[in-house]
């Protein structure tokens, strides 16, 4: 949970992403034919350190909870090589698959609809347990009881119905789950999104806690900045199915250099007013093109402040552009980026919706 | 759940009166004369006299009072008499009797329940035990061949009425092929395995007649409650969890569709006993719906009322016993 778990310490990342494409088909007319593709996830890569959590941040929409869930093969992926721990899941059979499920795992947005409201709390968490491993009643029991004192959750509580539960606790309860097998990898799908504040602290704190205790490494999805800035180690930004920005959490934060990431974070609210008062908010334009029809070009060149007309016909790749730090835009590809003065946005033709 | 059903049944004690009032006023002043189907030859007064014998001169308040206090007090007495070789009923208990043959209503309804239970009770059953499947199947492999032929057979079953169905069975297995016999015969008695499959023969086509008529119906709500649940949330936490597709789709999912399908199940139980008119009248079985059926024709009024007054018992038991499984089979659902 600090700086120490950077690029270059661990010889291996633990997830290697490369070129993750996950496309939806879209089915249209009287016989069905297959006329496009919602681009959910468009090609992306990142790595993930042991011990670290990387925060993947960006709107709704963007491919954010796809990808979370296209990682854990929730999805079969159009493309792309997921590994863990060097073994490629990413052309795995879905049999092949399971008995790898212990040590990748999944905390669900919404811990209401995320668990089945026939089962008792006991029966959720164990169920795993049923599935892959051979342990007897007894020693089934004391794990649950084992994983209930971990998240905070009352002994007695066990044979209780999900519905039974405030959300936090619901979350708790997801959290259990997540970690009966002991994973080494877990996957946060916005888990904080359907809490209140007061929750959410106390939830992302176990989180961290959890971290801490099991050496857990963690893919916090959430839209949250704030939240991510204080959880994570390293940030990924995501717009419409591709990381834009990925850096160091200080670095980012501090100074980021896609145009996006810039916009998004000039919209997180300043507490003090007299700051607030006098900071130059990033407006953007339009909305999100259709991601079965994303723009020509940078993806973001519809909507963006300092668009060039590069920007309309070439993809930027991603470049490092300071230690640890890449973003993908052509302002700061030396090929490309403006001489002078970047080239008005506003008045570029709006591609896309 | 105890003092939830208690509080249900006292309700329904004033449902059931006003229902006992309804069917007795429809029943009592459609246009139907019991003596209609007597020889011409009948002079009016005669007519008259067995009117007025029948009680028919009295009032309707009268009639309908005197109705109720046989059917709530006296025939419960004769039942206990009968069963347990009590006398507790006394000489000028009346029981209610059929107009028509002038046995007690009680003893008709006992004379026709086993045909109808077999035919139409074992066709509920066939049709609930193909339907499940289908239903889960065609839910898992939504838009595949086997859900499209499913959906198209469930469409026939639906919309192609069972007196056509039936009367092409006969055309096609009796008359053509002579398979099977096209009226149920209701004296055989099965007592070795030649005369049971006499009545397995006699039987399969009404059952199959209702069993697609029950299963068309089923399937589709177990298709579409499969199909709700199949994207919940929970669904893919359990495959998150490494969960087989066997345990994931017969467990997680299938216990949840099955909440509203048992509902359904439960609230058809009563057609059951009721008895399928048409079929029944098809296939010559004498069962409960051909003796409604009759009794309508002869004007027969204390049977029809008997009747539809039971089926109407039945609807809101099993109403009842529905409301109660729901609470038993979803923990969310508590009645206290």
């Amino acid at each position: 949970m600090s700086e120490t778990t950077m690029s270059d310490q661990s010889p291996r990342p633990l997830v290697e992403i490369r070129d993750l494409r996950m496309h939806f088909p879209i089915h249209a007319g009287v016989l069905r034919r297959r006329v496009g593709a919602v681009r959910a996830v468009d090609g992306v890569s990142f790595d993930i350190h042991e011990g670290e959590t990387l925060g993947l941040v960006g709107e709704s929409g963007c491919g954010k909870s796809t990808c979370g869930r296209a990682i854990l093969r929730l999805y079969d992926i159009t493309s792309g090589s997921i590994r863990i721990e060097g073994d490629e899941i990413g052309t795995l059979g879905q049999d092949a698959l399971r008995p790898r499920r212990p040590r990748m795992q999944m905390v669900f947005q919404d811990p209401q609809a995320s668990l089945n409201p026939r089962m008792t709390v006991a029966r959720i968490i164990g169920e795993p347990l049923d599935e892959h491993t051979t342990l007897s009643r007894a020693e089934k029991l004391d794990r649950i009881y084992e994983l209930m004192d971990a998240v905070g959750l009352n002994r007695n509580f066990a044979n209780r119905y999900p519905h039974q539960f405030s959300g936090g606790q619901r979350q708790r309860i997801g959290i259990a789950r997540a970690l009966a097998l002991n994973p080494k990898f877990i996957v946060c799908d916005e888990p904080i999104a359907a809490l209140d504040v007061s929750i959410q602290a106390q939830v992302v704190n176990l989180l961290e806690d959890l971290q801490d205790r099991f050496g857990l490494t963690y893919l916090f999805i959430s839209h949250d900045l704030s939240m991510v800035r204080h959880i994570a180690d390293r940030v990924a930004v995501m717009y419409l199915g591709r990381v834009v920005e990925l850096a160091p959490r200080d670095s980012l934060y501090g100074a980021p250099l896609h145009p996006y990431t810039q916009a998004l974070l000039s919209a997180v609210p300043e507490p003090d007013p007299g700051l607030e008062a006098s900071r130059r908010h990033i407006i953007l334009k339009g909305d999100v093109p259709s991601p079965a029809n994303p723009p020509e070009g940078c993806n973001f060149c519809t909507r963006c402040p300092q668009a060039m007309p590069v920007c309309h016909r070439i993809d930027p790749e991603m470049r490092e552009l300071r230690p640890g730090h890449f973003a993908a835009c052509h302002l700061h590809d030396p090929d490309h980026a403006p001489t002078a003065e970047p080239t008005a946005a506003n008045d570029q033709p709006q591609q896309g919706e | 759940m105890f003092t939830y059903t208690i509080r249900r049944l006292l309700i329904a004690i004033p449902t059931l009166l006003v229902i006992s009032l309804i069917i007795f006023l429809v029943v009592t002043l459609a246009p139907s004369d019991p003596t209609a189907n007597l020889p011409l030859s009948i002079p009016s007064e005669v007519r008259a006299q067995m009117r007025e014998a029948l009680g028919l001169n009295e009032p309707i308040l009268v009639r309908y009072l005197l109705w109720l206090r046989q059917f709530f007090l006296y025939e419960p007495l004769h039942m206990l008499d009968q069963a347990f070789g009590l006398s507790l009923a006394g000489e000028d208990m009346q029981r209610i009797l059929s107009w028509q043959t002038r046995s007690p209503v009680a003893d008709l309804i006992v004379q026709r329940l086993p045909q109808t239970l077999w035919v139409v009770g074992t066709s509920y059953v066939v049709g609930v035990l193909i339907a499940l499947p289908i239903g889960i199947v065609s839910a898992y492999r939504q838009y595949s061949w086997f859900d499209q032929i499913g959906t198209f057979v469930s469409m026939v079953g639906f919309s192609v009425p069972t007196f056509f169905t039936g009367v092409l069975l006969i055309v096609i297995f009796s008359v053509h092929l002579g398979w099977f016999p096209s009226i149920y015969d209701t004296t055989l008695r099965v007592t070795d395995l030649s005369t049971f499959w006499l009545q397995i023969k006699q039987m399969i086509m009404p059952v199959a007649v209702l069993a697609l008529y029950n299963a068309a119906q089923i399937s589709r709500f177990m298709r579409a409650s499969m199909l709700d649940n199949l994207n919940q949330d929970y669904v893919r936490t359990a495959r998150a969890k490494g969960m087989t597709e066997r345990v994931v789709v017969l467990l997680h999912v299938l216990r949840n569709s099955m909440i509203p399908v048992v509902t359904v199940i439960a609230l058809g139980v009563p057609t059951v006993f009721g008895g399928a008119i048409i079929t029944e009248q098809v296939f010559k079985v004498n069962g409960i719906g051909q003796l409604l059926i009759i009794a309508i024709q002869g004007g027969d009024v204390p049977t029809v009322q008997t009747l539809t007054f039971i089926f109407a018992v039945l609807i809101v038991l099993f109403n009842l016993i529905a409301d109660v499984l729901y609470g038993l089979l979803d923990p969310r659902i508590r009645y206290d």
